[in-house]
């Protein structure tokens, strides 16, 4: 991977090694990017947050909206709610499909690889799509529940909570399955089978040995499933209604109905602080996960 | 195989727990195929709906027809929405994997001061929700006349794509063995020349990803192009998301069959890559 470490302890000395840039060239490289996100990301997000407090005059109203109107708070609790269910439940789903990607030999393990990344390539709005296209009144669901005599009447599944929570388990399963996969994989099966060998079942075996070692990864799961559940707009703004609304729906109607800018980007701030707070706190659980470690 | 032989010769030593080891092994089996087809079927699903006859919808179709495509390809709205997000998704494409390879080089390879910051910096457009950057833009953009303008989609897309680039490009760059520059420098080649001629040759693979992925992530975005487009320049997925609210018929099936397409086509072309080149496996 890297090039031998005596040479780098020779070279590392010097100011300006031949295998680092310099700091001027270095900048100059990097500049375009840190342009790009400072007028493109920084400045825009940073003037919605400064509207929410300084617009019209400087004040936390509508930050003590959000928290006085019960309104905003069962919004705030839904998303919540919804993320923690959507996670519980990609978790229980999740968790023996990258069991049985990592496991099973050969062929199959790469047919339970293509089930998993063909979701996750086709599109958010493609899939959501699909999920209204399933559960509208005359839709397929609806129509092998009647053909198959459980209901008389076509039930109302789509702009319901139900809808949203399975059409967002669906769409971050697989970001659940992959960083699991990704820790069970590396588990040598010697370990298995050494428990094996020395008595335990294959029960025992996977609660004492597999388990345990592979809760890294489900950790990492639990926190991209969450922390993407939270704010994901797509799929709840099309499977869901009035009365599911969460904090990405509220944030689009108060910007593109109600024109109230101030209040939308109080709300954008407590999405974001939400969000970061979780990636601050877990940024090492997260960090091994991406698979990729700069510098 | 060599694991198949020793589950066998497992179960043969074992033997009593056969019948109930086989039956669990059924369950399991039975309840992965399930979470399975749960997983594909709404990517399955509007492929049939795009090729029935019926106006509505309807599955499994009653007969073939390929008017919805006809319709998609033959209506100038949808058209213009295509070529929109085409030439957007080319332009953000190109801007982004040059911006994000010069920068990872930059962040591997440079003496910067602050670069940890600069490294956490740059993965911020994937953590923070699409959401708030959306509606930041537009409250930036509107004023500005930056609304469903193709520069205005260009920056935004290009901010969104750039961390895939960095990401990708970074971790080529690890991989690459530098004592090669190092030899090219010792023979009297450049830094310009060394990079061109013996660095990017071999990184081109991480490079080459970066650019699909940073395609796609603008061809798919849809929440941010749902509030930057305007009411001339929409892109393919705010038309779509549109139609959906408003008039649900099978051309919106076989658009999404054609999204589907080149996502997957693009998207297999890099894992197969991947395979083939022999680093990393799925995942």
């Amino acid at each position: 991977m890297h090039a031998k470490p005596s040479a780098e302890g020779s070279l590392g000395s010097r100011p300006t090694s031949a295998r680092e840039y310099g700091p001027v060239l270095s900048l100059l490289l990097v500049s375009p990017l840190v342009l790009l996100l400072v007028g493109g990301f920084l400045y825009p997000v940073g003037k919605l947050f400064w509207g929410s407090i300084f617009v019209p005059e400087a004040s936390f109203a509508n930050y003590a909206r959000i928290l006085q109107e019960p309104l905003f708070l069962l919004v705030l609790r839904r998303t919540f709610e919804i993320g923690f269910v959507v996670t519980a439940l990609a978790l229980l789903l999740g968790y023996p499909v990258a069991l049985a990607m990592a496991r099973v030999p050969g062929r199959a393990a790469i047919l339970i690889a293509a089930c998993v990344l063909i979701p996750l390539w086709t599109s958010v709005l493609v899939r959501s799509y699909a999920w209204i296209v399933l559960l509208q009144r005359n839709g397929v669901v609806n129509n092998a529940l009647i053909e198959t005599g459980l209901t008389d009447t076509p039930l109302r599944l789509l702009y319901t909570q139900g809808a949203v929570i399975a059409a967002m388990t669906q769409v971050l399963l697989p970001f659940m399955i992959l960083p699991i996969y990704s820790v069970v994989r590396n588990i040598p099966d010697d370990l298995v089978r050494a428990a094996r060998n020395l008595g335990a079942g294959s029960l025992l075996a996977f609660v004492r040995v597999t388990l345990p070692l592979s809760l890294p990864g489900v950790t990492a799961g639990v926190l991209i499933t969450f922390i993407l559940s939270l704010g994901f707009y797509i799929t709840p703004a099309l499977v869901g209604g009035p009365s599911t609304l969460m904090m990405s729906t509220l944030i689009g109607q108060q910007t593109t109905e109600l024109l109230d800018w101030p209040f939308a980007g109080a709300l954008a701030a407590i999405l974001l602080l939400a969000t970061l707070l979780l990636v601050i706190v877990f940024r090492r659980t997260l960090a091994f996960n991406k698979g990729f470690k700069l510098g | 195989m060599a694991n198949a032989d020793l589950v066998l010769s497992e179960r043969a030593v074992r033997g009593k727990g056969h019948i109930v080891n086989s039956a669990a092994a059924f369950l399991a089996a039975l309840a992965i195929g399930l979470i399975l087809f749960f997983l594909l079927l709404p990517t399955l699903i509007v492929i049939p709906m795009s090729i029935g006859t019926s106006p509505y919808i309807e599955f499994p179709p009653r007969g073939l027809t390929f008017k919805w495509y006809e319709a998609y390809f033959s209506d100038p709205d949808w058209m213009a929405a295509t070529w929109f997000s085409v030439r957007i998704a080319v332009a953000t494409t190109m801007s982004a994997t040059v911006i994000g390879t010069l920068a990872a080089v930059a962040l591997v390879r440079g003496r910067l001061p602050g670069k940890e910051f600069l490294q956490a910096f740059t993965l911020a457009p994937l953590i923070v929700p699409h959401i708030v950057i959306a509606v930041a833009l537009y409250l930036v953009f509107a004023p500005l006349g930056l609304t469903g303008s193709f520069y205005g989609f260009v920056i935004a897309h290009s901010m969104l794509a750039v961390p895939y680039v960095v990401i990708t490009v970074s971790a080529a760059l690890q991989r690459f063995d530098q004592n090669l520059e190092l030899a090219a420098l010792n023979c009297g080649a450049t830094r310009l020349q060394a990079f061109l001629h013996v660095v990017l040759p071999n990184i081109r693979p991480g490079v080459a990803a970066g650019a699909v992925f940073a395609f796609l992530a603008s061809f798919d975005e849809a929440t941010v192009a749902f509030f930057i487009s305007g009411i001339e320049g929409k892109t393919i997925t705010r038309k779509m998301f549109e139609d959906i609210d408003f008039n649900l018929t099978p051309v919106i099936a076989a658009v999404s069959t054609v999204l589907t397409l080149v996502s997957l086509v693009l998207m297999s072309s890099i894992e197969i890559a991947r395979q083939r080149s022999g680093n990393g496996r799925l995942g």
